[in-house]
C-alpha cells in the first residue's frame, strides 16, 4: 500500500505525532510505501532542530529524521504554517530576512500543494491530528 | 495528467475563531482547487459555525475570513455539505448561514445554492463515497 501521512499537532503537547510517527514506522516495517509525510497547523514544530527534550523522554525530531534517513522518507513541512511559528530553513531565512535557521534534517520547507498532491498520488491518505 | 479525478473531502469539524484550524482548512481548499480534483466540503459540530452569516471579528483583532467561503464558487467549489442535526444541536437553521452560491456555466450561468443540508446518515453516505478526507 502507498501511504500519504498528514500531522496536524506539535510534538509533545499532544499524542498525535506520536502515533503517526509509530503508524509510520510499522508501515514501512511491514513493507508499505510512504509517499509524503507532510506537516501541517502545530505539526510544524516536529521539524524544529531547536528542540531539547529532557535525557529520559523520547526525542520526537530526532526520531523522525532517523526515520526518514532511514528510509528515504519525504518529510514537507508545509511554508505558510511554517512561516507562522518560525520553523526556518536556508531560503526561508534569506526570503523574509531572519537570522537563524532551524529546520531539522531530513524535513523540508514547502507549499500545501505537496499536500494535496499526497492525496492523490497515495491510495490512502492518514490524518493524524485532534 | 493520467491519475484519475479524486473526490476530494475537506471535514470541517470546528468554529471559526479559538483555534486556526478553519483558516488553515481554507488555505488548503484554496490552494486544492488548482489540482482539478472532485472537491467537497462538509461542516459538522461546531465547523456549522463557520458558515454563521454576519460575523463580526472587530473587537477579538482576528482577521474575518468569513468571505471567503462566498468566493469558493468562483474556484469551481461548489458541494457545501452542512449536516442538519449539528445545525439543530445550535439552535441554528439554513437561515443562519451565509448564502452561498455559484455559477453553473453549463446551465446559461445558474446561479446555483452551494449548501446541501444533509442528515447525520446521508452524510455519512456522502464520507464513504471519497477517495481522500483530510480532516480538520
Amino acid at each position: 500500500m502507498k501511504f500519504a501521512i498528514q500531522v496536524n499537532e506539535g510534538p509533545y503537547q499532544h499524542q498525535a505525532t506520536d502515533s503517526a510517527y509509530h503508524f509510520a514506522k510499522a508501515a514501512l516495517d511491514a513493507g508499505h510505501e510512504i509517499m509524503r509525510v507532510f506537516f501541517y497547523h502545530d505539526g510544524v514544530n516536529n521539524g524544529t532542530n531547536l528542540t531539547t527534550p529532557p535525557q529520559d523522554d523520547r526525542n520526537i525530531v530526532n526520531r523522525w529524521s532517523e526515520l526518514a534517513k532511514e528510509h528515504d522518507l519525504d518529510m514537507v513541512v508545509c511554508v505558510a504554517a511554517a512561516q507562522r511559528r518560525g520553523i526556518v530553513d536556508e531560503g526561508e531565512m534569506q526570503r523574509n530576512g531572519k537570522d537563524a535557521q532551524n529546520i531539522a534534517d531530513g524535513f523540508r520547507i514547502s507549499g500545501l500543494g505537496q499536500l494535496i498532491e499526497a492525496g492523490i498520488q497515495s491510495e490512502r491518505l492518514m490524518v493524524f491530528g485532534d | 495528467m493520467s491519475e484519475k479525478i479524486k473526490k476530494f473531502m475537506y471535514l470541517n469539524r470546528r468554529a471559526p475563531y479559538g483555534t486556526i484550524y478553519a483558516w488553515e482548512s481554507l488555505e488548503v481548499v484554496l490552494i486544492g482547487a488548482a489540482f482539478d480534483q472532485d472537491v467537497s466540503l462538509a461542516f459538522i459540530g461546531d465547523g456549522v459555525y463557520q458558515l454563521l452569516e454576519g460575523q463580526d471579528t472587530s473587537e477579538s483583532d482576528m482577521k474575518n475570513f468569513s468571505t471567503t467561503y462566498k468566493a469558493l464558487g468562483d474556484y469551481d467549489v461548489t458541494k457545501l455539505y452542512v449536516e442538519k442535526e449539528s445545525l439543530e444541536e445550535r439552535g441554528l437553521t439554513l437561515d443562519d448561514l451565509m448564502p452561498l452560491t455559484w455559477e453553473d456555466e453549463d446551465d446559461d450561468w445558474a446561479e446555483k445554492d452551494s449548501i446541501r443540508l444533509v442528515s447525520r446518515a446521508e452524510l455519512a453516505d456522502v464520507l464513504d463515497d471519497q477517495d481522500v478526507i483530510y480532516s480538520f
